[in-house]
């Protein structure tokens, strides 16, 4: 790997009004993701953190400032950035191997790569005996594991989750939760995360980001000083949990006001 | 009835669906269905000529339309007939299929394309093709060109626009998912559109080889020497109402096969949205 040179994500002065005239729904986010950094976005519903994480990913342009990757500025979706969707977003037509090789196959790789490759990953979430199958016959867990697998087939120089785990029942969601902090303990990828889950946010991140209501703007940064490994109902871990909910109350506050 | 009702997955399904049948009951009552259709008929053909009810000539048994029909395979012309209205049916439809899945692709992807291409055929279509028939004989002449140019014309228009639906109604997540994977021009379109859109895609087909059938045969009561469709026309001119019948027992096979192969396509192509 080649040393980074200053931060791998630079968002710098990012704000988006979606039609002129009205109230923006992003003011002027400001924020760095180091290389192999897992940050968490915390915020209201509506204060815009999937309007920055769309931002960063490409399929939304920003009404001023710029995002760069790797010092690259961000014109558009491309393979450098993977996403991972709330809503799975998985090929229904293809099978689980076919979803996980679709990056290495666009980029014509040998097909003996492309199997190490998917036998890899799909190893790393659990679903080798899952592979032939379709998405239609697999549960929602699953289907976002594959959708995860997927991104890391891809190789991708960061990783974007857009309330990945939103869709699920709260055992699922704390499942997955485990599996991606132990990917990431392997994989040390540069993750930003977007979720509205206080828990899940100090269970992954190394920072939680916390955004005030609309306009979005960063309101605090928390830096997340506990073990790799965590426990959720360790004394550190329920501070972090209060002292935060604490902040992101405030805003939920001004927004129902 | 071999089955209770014994469990409330099944009480539920059964209230919900009706009772399952065995496919081999099923079977049963569908052949049992046509069997009692044609027992029915001959009845009918049987009293007509016992009580004298009218010219047995006008109502003929099912016996004296399969009789037409061997006669016809047997002087080798019912071949003739069939092959003239497959062929016009094969390359009618496939230029249709062809032109309406290809211009769908593009009116789907392209906004330019739809809102040049769609307010025409907005236009044209509400006339009902067969409106259009006696223009086609007009301008290309009574022979194969203006019946096939009728097939194709007709066949488009389902074609077209399920094909349109399908490019429309794709997930915009997946468009996301898939450029985001690095898809993009003609990766994105082979990888993603194109399979996403098939199961409308295939829609549109079965619509228009139904349609294919359905006016081949006007097309050829007019200015044709062979055909199904000539068929029937001839046998009304001679009054044999067997020929007739029977060339209308073997359209009604055709589509019904037409339909079956279509489906049988889709169920290979298609088969992720019921894997078992």
């Amino acid at each position: 790997m080649t040393p980074a040179l200053g931060p791998k994500i630079q968002i710098q002065r990012v704000a988006k009004t979606f039609s002129s005239g009205r109230a923006p729904a992003l003011a002027e986010v400001d924020l760095d993701v180091a290389e192999r950094e897992l940050v968490c976005i915390l915020g209201p519903s509506g204060c815009g953190k999937s309007t920055l994480l769309n931002i960063v990913a490409g399929f939304l342009a920003p009404t001023t400032g710029a995002v760069r990757v790797d010092g690259r500025v961000v014109t558009g979706p491309a393979p450098e950035r993977g996403v991972v969707f709330q809503e799975y977003a998985l090929f229904p037509w293809l099978t689980v191997t076919g979803n996980v090789e679709f990056g290495p196959r666009l980029q014509s790789r040998p097909a003996a790569e492309r199997r190490r490759t998917v036998d890899r990953y799909l190893d790393l979430v659990g679903l080798r005996a899952h592979a032939d199958k379709f998405p239609a016959q697999l549960s929602g867990g699953m289907k976002q594991r594959v959708a995860i697998a997927r991104a890391l087939a891809n190789n991708p120089a960061v990783i974007l989750m857009d309330e990945p785990f939103g869709a699920l029942d709260a055992q699922t969601r704390e499942t997955l939760q485990d599996e991606l902090s132990k990917i990431q303990r392997v994989e040390h990828k540069t993750i930003l995360f977007v979720t509205h889950s206080i828990r899940e946010a100090v269970y992954l991140a190394d920072r939680v980001v916390v955004m005030t209501s609309v306009p979005g703007r960063v309101k605090q940064v928390f830096p997340i000083k506990l073990p790799e490994v965590r426990d959720r109902f360790a004394p550190e871990f329920t501070q972090y949990e209060a002292d935060i909910t604490r902040v992101v109350k405030e805003e939920v506050a001004k927004v129902r006001e | 009835m071999a089955s209770f009702v014994s469990n409330v997955s099944t009480l539920v399904e059964s209230g919900l669906r009706g009772p399952v049948l065995t496919r081999r009951r099923a079977l049963a009552l569908q052949v049992g269905a046509v069997a009692a259709f044609l027992a029915l008929w001959s009845a009918l053909a049987g009293l007509v000529v016992l009580l004298k009810l009218f010219n047995p000539i006008f109502l003929p048994g099912p016996w004296l339309v399969l009789g037409a029909l061997v006669d016809l395979a047997a002087k080798g012309q019912l071949w003739i007939h069939l092959a003239a209205t497959l062929e016009r049916v094969a390359i009618g439809f496939g230029t249709g299929a062809a032109l309406g899945v290809a211009l769908g692709l593009a009116a789907g992807q392209l906004a330019p394309v739809r809102n040049v291409v769609e307010p025409l055929i907005e236009l044209l279509r509400p006339i009902p093709p067969l409106a259009m028939l006696p223009l086609f004989i007009v301008w290309v002449g009574i022979g194969e060109p203006s019946k096939i140019g009728f097939i194709t014309y007709a066949t488009f228009f389902p074609i077209f626009l399920t094909t349109v639906t399908g490019v429309r109604q794709i997930d915009p997540v997946l468009l996301r998912a898939a450029r985001s994977l690095g898809a993009r021009g003609l990766g994105l379109f082979t990888r993603v559109i194109l399979p996403a859109a098939l199961p409308d895609i295939l829609t549109g087909l079965r619509l228009g080889v139904a349609l294919a059938f359905f006016v081949i045969v006007i097309s050829e009561f007019i200015g044709a020497e062979h055909g199904l469709g000539y068929l029937i026309n001839d046998g009304r001119n001679f009054f044999l109402v067997p020929q007739m019948l029977g060339a209308a027992v073997v359209l009604g096979l055709l589509g019904y096969a037409g339909n079956g192969l279509v489906r049988l396509v889709e169920r290979r192509v298609i088969r992720w949205q019921h894997p078992t």
